[in-house]
């Protein structure tokens, strides 16, 4: 099962640790660390659940490659790493 | 007489309160984080709005039991699919005005990228207000500097009547509802701007209205900001004059309302509009006493040379009493009158970038 590990700038709001979840798709898996945390949802998708535009997702080093609908697949020993992205100043 | 001021910056929500005679800051809230819009209601609860660059924009609420909290946030619902031509997004860029409804638990929202967002349960959930939002006009709305999409900055809500509601909009001209917000029309006229085309410059639609300012105890005198000068309007903001006899300059982003006086209003003239300083580098309110026919400058205790301060549309406040006044500085710095403006203390801090100045109501 993939893991998400979520930038510790969050703490300052909200819990959000690390997780190892379920989820074929980067979609998948965000869903499933929101099942347990839904706030933290805001904190990362927009309204139209897309990438927020100053948020970083990277898998394995990689960076997500559909920041819209979150379709990067994701394998059971993939590194999901999501930061603030350095545009956002 | 308000005893405490929220002063909402680009780092944190600060808490001025009156202490034997001298203001001081008494308490700082969500230091590093910009601070948009903030509500403070008289059975001491306050609505803070953060604007955090990277995770959005976040409601907190801290109770009259003093616990701080994170509340729902407005969001927008799916956009349609056949929708792909709509120039704004729906997802909430900021939240930039906070309004009690006049009816427990109602509160408004205004937003970019123009969303108007209603509560009935204190925050506790959100509903866009679909009218508004799908009307066809709102996709001729146009965004403003700063913020590249259209915003609610002004919400008026009438006292007599919570289902009687106004609305500024940059840039979008004034809307007004009579039901409560199932639906809107359009009702600014007077008003010109010079940053259209000339067959452009009377359309209501096209009126960046800065900020809107409404007596509470005589609410059909409206004042406006607007970017190219200064309005009243005494027919609820259907009809406007221009009120050209301010000084010293007529762009500015404020105005405040006398809370009984319909014909007292301050404002905060700076240079227009490439420069955006104060004219000669003085810092200066405008006060009319009869209704904008004149106004008086008023400088006592403001900075007279080398002030390079602008104050933001939300940042000048006045209190119940009408005698109390604060405004804030995009330099941090905060001016505070107790005698209706005619003289100014500045509080000894330096403050962020102020975006919101707001006085709590006198606890009931």
């Amino acid at each position: 099962m993939p893991t998400i590990i979520f930038t510790r700038q969050l703490e300052r709001f909200l819990v959000a640790p690390c997780a190892t979840v379920e989820g074929a798709t980067l979609c998948e898996a965000l869903v499933a660390v929101f099942a347990s945390h839904p706030t933290l949802r805001g904190y990362v998708l927009d309204d139209q659940g897309a990438l927020r535009r100053h948020v970083a997702v990277y898998i394995n080093g990689r960076p997500a490659r559909d920041r819209a609908r979150l379709g990067d697949p994701v394998g059971p020993d993939d590194e999901i790493h999501v930061f603030q992205a350095l545009s956002g100043g | 007489m308000s005893e405490r001021l929220h002063i909402g910056t680009r780092k944190g929500l600060f808490e001025i309160a009156r202490r034997e005679g001298a203001w001081e800051i008494v308490d700082a809230h969500f230091l590093g984080d910009p601070v948009s819009a903030v509500l403070a209601e008289a059975d001491g609860s306050v609505t803070a709005a953060l604007d955090l660059g990277h995770f959005g924009s976040k409601l907190w609420r801290r109770d009259s039991e003093g616990v701080w909290r994170e509340i729902a946030v407005p969001a927008f619902p799916p956009k349609p699919e056949d929708d792909a031509d709509d120039p704004h997004p729906w997802s909430l860029v900021k939240i930039w005005a906070l309004e009690p409804g006049g009816i427990a638990g109602r509160l408004w929202a205004g937003t970019m990228p123009g969303g108007l967002f209603r509560s009935d349960d204190g925050g506790a959930s959100w509903a866009l207000n679909e009218p508004l939002w799908l009307m066809p006009e709102r996709r001729q709305w146009m965004g403003v500097a700063g913020g590249e999409e259209p915003g609610i900055n002004s919400i008026l809500v009438d006292p007599r009547n919570p289902a009687d509601i106004r609305i500024g909009v940059s840039i979008a001209g004034l809307w007004a509802s009579t039901d409560a917000g199932a639906s809107w029309r359009i009702i600014n006229h007077g008003m010109y701007n010079e940053y259209m085309p000339p067959e452009q410059s009377g359309d209501p639609i096209a009126q960046d209205i800065h900020r809107l300012a409404h007596c509470p105890a005589h609410p059909d005198i409206v004042w406006c900001q607007h970017h190219n000068g200064v309005f009243r309007s005494a027919d609820g903001g259907a009809s406007w004059h221009e009120l050209t006899a301010i000084r010293p300059a007529k762009f500015g982003f404020a105005v405040a309302a006398h809370p009984r006086d319909p014909d007292t209003a301050w404002f905060v003239p700076a240079t227009k509009d490439e420069r955006r300083i104060p004219v000669d580098a003085k810092i200066v309110v405008a006060r009319t006493r009869d209704g904008g026919r004149s106004f008086t400058a008023l400088t006592r205790g403001l900075p007279q040379r080398h002030a390079y301060d602008l104050v933001w549309r939300h940042a000048l406040a006045v209190d119940e009493s009408g005698e109390r006044l604060a405004f804030g500085s995009t330099s941090g710095g905060l001016w505070i009158s107790e005698d209706g403006g005619d003289s100014w203390t500045m509080l000894d801090a330096r403050l962020p970038p102020i975006a919101v100045v707001r006085f709590a109501p006198v606890p009931r």
